[in-house]
């Protein structure tokens, strides 16, 4: 897996290409907290290249979605997600739980 | 028939998700069924590491599979304590954001996903756990 972080005036983006697992999942986890420890909250998550994840991304998304949520300081968009990673999120109830937009400059402007 | 044996461990998983995948698309799974096996695959082999070997170290997985006219099955074999998944209550989908729980959602996965999942526990010979998908033009 490969994450690619990018930091605009209202935003963060971080962009995942590859398989997220219960091997990786960790480092998505360490990504959102460093953006995090920088005071910010705002996160667009670009799913394009991304091959795979599994409920550990799923838990890793979660755990970053109510700390970025907190104190209304923020909030984790999703954008381009692949049809067979949504269809898990969707069998999951995590659609919900997140907004999920079909591009990126839609998602960085919705901040 | 064929069999994979892999040390337990989280690096391992790719390793078997391919395994898995290729011999669900020569047993002619389609696109979707092969997402399934994907992923059934991961969440048990990642209990199995989690919680069958939790704090064990040299602990290995034994993944066979097999397929007939009618469907596709993995028999997934450790020989770390006994985890009954079936056990696991099923997560609160409904539920808000700050109530969700983190356990309980690969489970859920897995048994979403696949068309039978059955656990038996052998004792010292350790756990067995059968996921079958049926083929589609069987169904």
């Amino acid at each position: 897996m490969e994450i690619k972080m990018q930091r605009y005036k209202h935003c963060d983006l971080l962009a995942i290409k590859g398989k997220v697992d219960s091997y990786t999942a960790p480092e998505l986890s360490d990504a959102i907290e460093k953006i995090n420890n920088d005071g910010r909250f705002k996160i667009v998550i670009d799913m394009a290249e991304l091959e795979y994840m599994s409920s550990a991304g799923f838990r890793a998304l979660l755990v970053g979605q109510r700390n970025c949520k907190r104190y209304n300081r923020g909030e984790i968009v999703l954008a381009r997600v692949p049809k067979k990673i949504m269809e898990a999120l969707e069998l999951t109830g995590f659609t919900p739980l997140f907004k999920i937009f079909d591009d990126v400059t839609a998602a960085v402007g919705y901040f | 028939m064929r069999t994979l044996i892999i040390p337990a461990r989280f690096d391992q998983l790719d390793a078997i998700r391919r395994f898995a995948v290729q011999a669900a698309a020569d047993a002619g799974l389609d696109e979707k069924g092969l997402c399934a096996v994907e992923m059934a695959v991961d969440e048990a082999c990642s209990n199995i590491i989690e919680h069958a070997y939790r704090g064990i170290s040299n602990g290995q997985i034994e993944c066979t599979c097999e397929s007939d006219a009618t469907s596709f099955t993995v028999i997934l074999r450790d020989r770390g304590r006994p985890f009954d998944i079936l056990q696991v209550p099923e997560p609160d989908l409904k539920a808000s954001l700050k109530k969700r729980k983190v356990g309980g959602l690969g489970i859920y996965l897995m048994r979403q996903l696949m068309d039978v999942v059955r656990y038996e526990n052998l004792g010292d010979m350790g756990n067995v756990l059968t996921l079958i998908k049926y083929l589609k033009s069987a169904e």
